[in-house]
């Protein structure tokens, strides 16, 4: 056998053959690392800008009057962002008091409150939001396109967006208290 | 103490396992049998630090000590004690010092072997094992350290550190939060440990093929020396599997064994790759051709260990199988393209000295058809990688998830599967070197007619589903083609030696052990694939609520709901069992209990199965919705999944088969000799 | 976007119709409601994005259960399996299939295993094309190339193939 081995021809392996086992290698490894870099990058983080969506409202929960909503038109107004679920035990811990901070800042019209309900079924949705008695404009998450817009890790999630539609703070888990609302939306609306 | 204890134990054997890394390249690059024995040394000395780290941390996980973080999460005062032991590798930082451990173990048994004949390879394999362990230890170092101890910091946050930071004080959690209820069934205390050991007996082959390639000794010395060690690992691999397999008819609920979700597919490939090893270097041993396809394939068993292992604990994929979010992914994503861009480049380097002289002279002799085989085994694998990869492309491109599940797996494996059990019919009757369509067709005649009968009998009294029957066929063939291959050899011998018929028979098997044990695996494998065609092609199921006293039926079978009740089990589970009297053809076969047992500490429900189990069929209930106030009376769901339990009793005559092949010998080298000699006499005497 | 207002008035559509069921006590031996196992049928070609890589009909967790009424309730309304399974994907995404959807770059899935196997056959077959030798050359290689620890099994079968 080894006779054999000196006698053949010592061609080494092709160069283009070389290349593609190595671009192969290089394109797979690129493919993980970008994921990886994806599932380690958690939320969108304050001090982003965030583009611009739109998303379609349930109706009841419009937003003045309009059954879609455009990130865009909400520029020179604080924005909250709830991403919610009616499934989701953890989201009914800070119902009431995110309602009761939206009825504290509605009539001055410089806060918007948008609720996103996160791979919900409707009539659940609606059951829930008459039940700690929402009024806020609410939608769903079709798609999951907004959740994955913003890249949450679960529900619930509030994100709040100041007037230039720069995210400015993120609460992951369920609010405590209407004064920890209020505090984030009042340090946004001073500026 | 004992935490701290344990932190610096794993310090100590991470610097030593370098210093064996850097003594073993310092001892082959001088010539120096000092510095190579040194690093042995070294290499000899993780075991016992490892084990002492481990037995540090088991004192700690049985002591129920919470102020360590690792125990705090993994176990609970109502926990029994055999659990919170296996609660070892119950969670992420845990079940990577476990991985260290066995690496240590293994490589310890590698090194200990004598090698007066191999001294050369010695250093790289003590680098290869070393790189490994190194890494693995690091792992536990940097970013899981089982020993890290709870604190309360000044701004009041808690968080685990290893060394505090000043003025933070020491928190004692009451209790801890409990092993995940999914962990505590008695199939998932062995299944991971033999996952892992199949995996971590993989790294020494794979050792062995390194050293091969950077020492230029590139005949088939590496691939007899790791022979019995890729059996082992093989057999450990396919065992977890199987028991994956079982935990998850036992426990997931869901009917079935097998859901083709991608952590399961990362653990099945590094088999496909394993098992086209096993045959492909047959025929490097016999044939001395295909060195270079064997050393692909190991590097790519390695490289899938490792990638399976860095996609499960990374979150790179998520599944009811995959360990939370770690840290560890970014360094095991370096560890993982460092491997394999040194693997290749070696590879490429060698691949011309790898080179052999091959000369096939029929398409039907065996190392064609083991060509073959070896083909569809990478076809499933280039299946199963692409199904798992797929996903990641999608979103990556299109920032679109999609799922890629058992459809498009199943439907693209069973031909290929198909295939496979045909040639498991046919290779074993052609011959090494030459065959010819006359002398194949003469062997596959007789055992082909068999099995058309078999499956023509299937045809009038089981099923005529026309994929069954395909399946049937082959399963028949191929078992009658083991069973003629036994009986052709004992047969011969009996004639040849003047023995008892069955004595003939197990000396046969003795002395040819791995190829009769892998006829034994091939039997188990037609036995499992009963299972398989039963349950893929013929489950069905039902679902219905219904009141105390009422019936669901499926097939023959008649559920007769008769009671239900709730309460607290022995470790604060609550406990919700019903009784199922099951009536077939009208006769009372058995009384099932379908339970949900809700883990108030993790707030996870289980669905445990109530299963009667026969060879012809299994009926598996699951008790889907009761509430105690309502009146709508209990939801259940039933399964009858026909044949599945040839699939379990397949995996214990696998289990048989591999241990046949596998079995060690006192001394492989005499033996053989001896074996020689006599097999020189016996047949001098038979002419 | 014209698709997602239909659906969204749709969806609002049948839970109108749902709360009035509900109401009326004829919904418990309504006409011909969808059983479980005509539910469970559909449910189990659909995965929940809440508990990834789980059948959506087996699936424990409250959303999927909820999922579950969903589907029936669109059965009761007598929707197809394929508007089912549309009006999910609108939704949740494409991620609810149990397949990639076969459009656009998604057919990378379906065809890049074939092409693979395909070549990777041709690479085989070309390899064995190449050893092919004529068979005069070969008596004395079988017998050399036959490692000497298994010469008992050769011979054996030479016996075995003697005697027959």
């Amino acid at each position: 056998m080894t006779e054999m081995n000196e006698a053949a021809p010592r061609r080494a392996v092709p160069l283009w053959a070389q290349i593609f086992v190595f671009a192969a290698l290089i394109g797979l490894l690129a493919l993980v690392g970008v994921t990886l870099n994806k599932r380690q990058q958690g939320t969108v983080q304050p001090g982003d800008q965030i583009p611009d969506f739109s998303m379609p409202l349930f109706s009841g929960y419009e937003y003045e009057g309009k059954s879609e909503v455009r990130f865009a038109d909400l520029r020179g107004k604080v924005t909250v962002i709830n991403f919610w679920a009616s499934w989701c035990k953890p989201c009914e811990q800070e119902a009431a008091e995110l309602q009761e901070a939206w009825e504290y800042y509605e009539p001055t019209g410089a806060v918007v409150f948008l609720g996103a309900d996160y791979v919900d079924t409707e009539p659940e949705a609606r059951v829930y939001l008459k039940k700690f008695g929402i009024t806020f404009a609410n939608g769903p998450d079709m798609g999951t396109r907004v959740s994955q817009l913003f890249r949450i890790k679960g529900v619930p999630e509030t994100y709040f967006i100041d007037k230039r539609g720069v995210l400015r703070y993120v609460q992951v888990g369920p609010f405590l208290s209407v004064t920890d609302i209020q505090k984030q939306i009042d340090s946004l609306l001073a500026e | 103490m004992l935490a701290q204890f344990g932190y610096g134990i794993l310090l100590i054997t991470f610097l030593l396992s370098l210093y064996a890394i850097a003594a073993a390249v310092h001892g082959y690059f001088t010539q120096s049998t000092r510095a190579i024995e040194s690093a042995r040394r070294s290499m000899l000395l993780t075991f016992p630090l490892i084990s002492l780290a481990a037995a540090s941390l088991i004192l700690l996980l049985v002591q129920g000590d919470y102020n360590v973080q690792f125990v705090y999460e993994v176990t609970s005062r109502s926990m029994p004690t055999y659990l919170k032991i296996t609660a070892w590798w119950g969670g992420q930082a845990g079940s990577l010092l476990f991985w260290s451990w066995l690496m240590s173990a293994f490589a310890t048994a590698a090194t200990l072997r004598k090698w007066d004949r191999d001294i050369e390879f010695l250093p790289w394999v003590i680098v290869v094992a070393s790189v490994t362990l190194a890494f693995f230890l690091a792992l536990n170092i940097l970013f899981e350290d089982p020993f890290a101890r709870l604190y309360q910091t000044f701004d009041g946050s808690i968080a685990a550190y290893q060394f505090a930071p000043a003025g933070a004080t020491p928190v004692v959690p009451a209790d801890g939060r409990g092993l995940n209820p999914l962990l505590r069934h008695p199939g998932m205390i062995i299944h991971p440990p033999l996952l892992y050991l199949g995996f971590v007996s993989y790294v020494i082959p794979f050792a062995f093929a390194i050293a091969a390639l950077i020492t230029g000794r590139t005949d088939d010395r590496w691939i007899r020396l790791t022979r019995r060690w890729s059996l082992w690992a093989w057999l450990f691999l396919s065992f977890g599997l199987v028991l994956g397999g079982r935990w998850a008819y036992d426990v997931l609920g869901w009917g079935g064994y097998w859901g083709w979700d991608p952590v399961e597919i990362a653990a099945f490939m590094p088999w496909l790759t394993g098992t086209a090893f096993l045959h492909s270097v047959m025929i490097q041993e016999k044939r001395g051709m295909l060195k270079q396809w064997n050393m692909v394939l190991i590097i790519l068993t390695y490289a899938l260990v490792i990638f399976g292992t860095f996609l499960t604990r990374s979150g790179v994929l998520s599944s009811v199988h995959a360990f939370a979010q770690s840290a560890i992914g970014p360094s095991f994503f370096v560890f993982i393209g460092a491997t394999f861009v040194t693997s290749i480049a070696l590879l490429l380097h060698r691949w011309n000295d790898l080179r052999a002289e091959a000369e096939m002279k029929s398409l039907l002799s065996r190392e064609a058809l083991f060509l073959l085989n070896n083909l569809l085994f990478m076809s499933v694998l280039v299946v199963c990688f692409w199904g798992v990869i797929f996903p990641l492309i999608s979103e990556l491109f299109t920032g679109q998830k999609v799922t890629v599940g058992p459809p498009f797996y199943e439907r693209a494996n069973s031909p290929l599967f198909a295939a496979l059990m045909l040639l498991m019919g046919i290779a074993p009757l052609s011959a090494w070197g030459h065959s010819t369509m006359q002398t194949l067709g003469r062997a596959l005649w007789k055992p082909a007619i068999a099995a058309g009968l078999g499956t023509v009998a299937i045809y009038f009294t089981y099923t005529t589903h026309i994929i069954a029957l395909i399946g049937f066929f082959l399963v028949f063939f191929v078992i009658l083609v083991t069973l003629y291959e036994f009986w052709r050899g004992a047969r011969a011998r009996q004639r040849a030696q003047n023995e008892h018929f069955f004595t003939a028979l197990s000396r046969l098997t003795g002395r040819n052990r791995r190829r009769y044990g892998g006829y034994i695996i091939h039997i188990s494998m037609m036995l499992m694939a009963i299972g398989i065609l039963g349950i893929e092609l013929f489950q069905s199921e039902t679902q219905g609520t219904v009141q105390v006293g009422e019936s669901l039926n499926l097939q023959h079978y008649q559920l007769v709901y008769e009671d239900i009740a709730r309460f607290t089990g022995p470790d604060g589970r609550e406990v919700t069992r019903a009784v199922i009297q099951v009536y077939k053809d009208g006769q009372p076969v058995a009384e099932l209990h379908p339970r949900t047992d809700y883990y108030w500490e993790a707030q996870q429900n289980m669905t445990i199965p109530g299963v009667r189990s026969t060879l012809a069929d299994d009926v598996y209930v699951l008790l889907v919705d009761w509430e105690p106030a309502s009146a709508i009376g209990a939801t259940f769901k039933v399964y009858v999944n026909p044949l599945v339990n040839w699939l379990w009793l397949g995996s214990f005559l696998f289990l048989a088969g591999v241990v046949v092949a596998a079995w060690p010998d006192k001394d492989p080298e005499s033996v053989t000799a001896r074996a020689r000699a006599r097999g020189a006499r016996q047949i001098s005497a038979a002419d | 976007m014209p698709r997602t207002l239909r659906n969204t008035k749709y969806v609002i559509l049948l839970f109108l119709i749902l709360t009035t069921l509900l109401a009326s006590p004829a919904f418990a031996q309504g006409s011909n409601p969808p059983t479980d196992d005509e539910v469970n049928a559909i449910a189990k070609q659909l995965y929940c994005p809440v508990c990834e890589n789980t059948p959506l009909d087996v699936c424990p967790t409250q959303a999927c259960a909820q999922w579950r009424d969903l589907i029936r309730l669109m059965l009761s309304q007598g929707k197809g399996e394929a508007e089912i399974k549309q009006y999910f994907v609108d939704n949740y995404g494409a991620r609810v299939l149990n397949e990639p959807p076969r459009s656009g770059l998604n057919w990378l899935a379906y065809l890049v295993p074939p092409l693979a196997i395909l070549a990777g056959a041709f690479i085989v077959f070309r390899a064995l094309r190449a050893w092919k030798k004529p068979a005069t050359a070969s008596p004395a290689l079988q017998s050399e190339a036959d490692a000497p620890a298994d010469d008992y099994v050769a011979r054996l079968e030479e016996e075995v193939r003697k005697r027959n």
